[in-house]
């Protein structure tokens, strides 16, 4: 891969985590505080980015394939074996209770049940907001996700905690719907006042080769999630557990990226395997070669399946060890979990006090 | 032993056994990957045991939580059952706990084949009382009001059980019994010298028809393990029977521990000896250590 010289229109991403404008107290920011320090760019822009990456003058279906086929293929077993490697790090003590505050700020915390109601939204979102009564120290996750329709009620709940809301749009889980009612899903969610919205790509047309009709799609509600002065951050989910291959997630991964995608995210949590840290760390490796590249820095957010501290602190290495300390922050890292919050605040419980918790000590979600 | 296999040099290698830890029906080598010998009464090398770490007990604290809701859930009818199916499996490996209990308590043969007989009748005889205790600890009463006013005794939860350090088995059956027999789910703490009839047990109870999780053992030293117990917020009660006689443990220092999670705290009955365990219990008083009281009322039709 050529590492061409950043476009001085696309500003780089912040060195790291001493340029973020993170409170000292570890709480989120407060609302206003867009997050992303990325400078906003237009759809001409990505466009231009994208035609340079891929070296054509039309971003049509022959050249995306070209390009993504391109790319240099994974080794399994090394992919595999390196993230094994990571996930055998030891740590301990303060740097256990840094790495604990960092995953509770990172969590989107979410539930996407159909069994959902605006009562348990809100039940969800106090507990975002304060997730350990009685602890002052314990910092607010990073953003409640839900489904389209329970938007307005997540936001009426959060208020102005500098707690973001994200939506579940475009048809999801699975994705197959036309592309009007995909964008008429994405529109609604953004007006009723969703931060992120987490979209999906339609797999069956990335498997079958249609790239030009996936970059499209995201193409298109990106412009949504723009529309009318919105500044919604667009997080791309890949669904890797149904692209078969690492070789798709890295492919899938760029083609979210030349899309214009804020977020690059593993799953919806509704297939098995979810997040497992070796396509994290694929996907890790692909932001990493991503900002090389363009100088555009993009977030990563595995979801499903981290259900225990140990599993989020083996992907905080993984951030670490792949893509490097920028990517340690909320804006640039998240993790999609429900049950993961609680196990975290029985870890800081143990930690404060010496004592093991249990599940009685936490709020039952 | 009429045929046994033999080297060239015409004497046969030992199998030595190490074993490992019970924890959620599964048998996991020690977190630490320590592991100690187990000698006999007269020294002589019997077989290397996992030595536990706080974190197994952690483990198995999980486990056992896990697996408390689903054997609470049982009907009483059929935890006696299943536990009595336990008492026919360990009949079945007599030849075993006698030779375990002959070499590590010191004893002869005969006696411990007394030994292993008594408990398995202590385990039959409180495999009983499952269905049975509800009636005889639970009560009627009379009230003012036009209501059904009902007690019954319910499992506390998870109970951490330090098994007697002398008697490895029948001790161990004593007190391990009457914590499952409501319902609660037990992570016990085997005899630190003598743990090879818990071992075995556990491997009894891992091909019976008790859920996984029900029954976890950690072998080691009790007091490494026993203050993570004491302490532990989700362990609901704990039994300091193994607490008496135990290298470096002193029961008042944990029972203060478990103080800090109101826990239920079972005493050892005597500072510096064991109590008779061939006697039979006069009544389910262990079990009902580890019960908590409901009352139910229910309005009487007008």
């Amino acid at each position: 891969m050529s590492t061409t010289a950043t476009a001085p229109s696309h500003g780089r991403a912040p060195d790291g985590p001493a340029a973020d404008a993170q409170a000292p107290d570890g709480h989120a920011p407060e609302v206003g505080a867009r997050q992303g320090h990325a400078p906003e760019r237009s759809a001409s822009e990505i466009a231009d980015l994208a035609r340079r990456v891929v070296g054509t003058s039309s971003l049509d279906e022959a050249s995306l394939r070209r390009y993504l086929h391109g790319l240099p293929g994974v080794d399994q077993v090394g992919a595999e074996g390196r993230a094994g490697m990571l996930a055998t790090r030891s740590i301990k003590t303060t740097s256990k209770a840094w790495a604990l505050d960092l995953i509770i700020r990172m969590i989107d915390l979410t539930t996407l049940e159909g069994a959902d109601t605006p009562g348990k939204v809100r039940g969800l979102c106090a507990k975002a907001v304060q997730p350990e009564p009685g602890d002052p120290t314990c910092p607010r996750v990073a953003a409640v996700c839900v489904y389209n329709d329970l938007v307005p009620v997540a936001v009426d709940a959060l208020g102005d905690s500098g707690v973001h809301v994200a939506a579940v749009a475009t048809a999801f889980p699975s994705g197959r719907a036309s592309r009007h009612v995909r964008l008429t899903d994405t529109r609604e969610a953004v007006q009723a006042g969703a931060h992120e919205i987490d979209m999906v790509i339609d797999r069956g047309a990335f498997l079958s080769g249609r790239y030009e009709r996936v970059f499209e799609d995201v193409v298109a509600v990106r412009e949504v999630c723009r529309e009318n002065g919105a500044t919604a951050h667009l997080k791309v989910i890949l669904e890797t557990g149904e692209l078969a291959t690492y070789d798709n997630v890295r492919r899938a991964s760029w083609l979210a990226m030349l899309a214009g995608a804020d977020f690059i995210k593993t799953s919806t949590g509704k297939i098995s395997p979810a997040a497992t840290l070796p396509v994290t760390n694929l996907m890790l490796e692909a932001v990493r070669d991503f900002r090389r590249e363009t100088g555009v820095q993009v977030g990563v957010k595995p979801a499903g399946g981290i259900r225990t501290s140990k599993d989020a602190i083996k992907h905080l290495v993984a951030v670490k060890e792949t893509a490097g300390e920028d990517w340690l922050d909320p804006d640039w890292y998240r993790f999609g979990a429900s049950s993961l919050l609680n196990d975290v605040l029985q870890q800081r419980q143990k930690l404060r006090t010496g004592w093991y918790s249990g599940p009685d000590y936490v709020t039952v979600d | 032993m009429a045929t046994t296999p033999t080297t060239s040099t015409g004497t046969r290698v030992d199998v030595r056994k190490t074993y490992k830890l019970f924890i959620g029906g599964a048998f996991p080598r020690s977190e630490s990957g320590r592991t100690y010998e187990v000698t006999a009464a007269d020294g002589r090398f019997l077989a290397n045991a996992a030595l536990g770490s706080r974190k197994d007990a952690r483990d198995a604290v999980v486990a056992a939580r896990a697996a408390q809701k689903g054997w609470a859930g049982a009907t009483a009818y059929n935890r006696g059952q299943v536990l009595y199916r336990v008492a026919e499996l360990l009949e079945g490996r007599r030849a075993q706990f006698v030779e375990e209990v002959s070499a590590g308590e010191g004893i002869s043969r005969g006696d411990a084949d007394d030994v292993v007989s008594a408990a398995v009748d202590r385990w039959v005889w409180y495999a009983g009382w499952a269905d049975k205790v509800a009636q005889v600890a639970g009560s009627a009463n009379p009230v003012a009001g036009p209501y059904f006013n009902l007690s019954v005794p319910e499992p506390t939860g998870v109970v951490a059980v330090l098994a007697p350090q002398r008697s490895s088995l029948l001790g161990l059956v004593s007190v391990l019994a009457p914590v499952l027999v409501t319902g609660n789910t037990a992570v016990l703490v085997s005899s630190e010298r003598r743990p090879l009839p818990a071992i075995t047990l556990s491997e009894v109870l891992a091909t019976s028809d008790v859920p996984k999780g029900v029954v976890n053992v950690l072998t080691g030293r009790t007091a490494e393990i026993a203050p993570h117990l004491a302490g532990h917020l989700d362990v609901n009660a704990i039994d300091l029977a193994g607490a008496a006689l135990a290298d470096g443990v002193t029961w008042g220092a944990l029972e203060a521990e478990a103080a800090g999670s109101i826990k239920r705290v079972r005493r050892p009955a005597l500072d510096d000896a064991e109590p008779d365990w061939t006697a039979v219990p006069d009544g389910p008083r262990r079990i009902l250590a580890f019960t908590e009281t409901k009352t139910v009322w229910h309005p009487k039709g007008v």
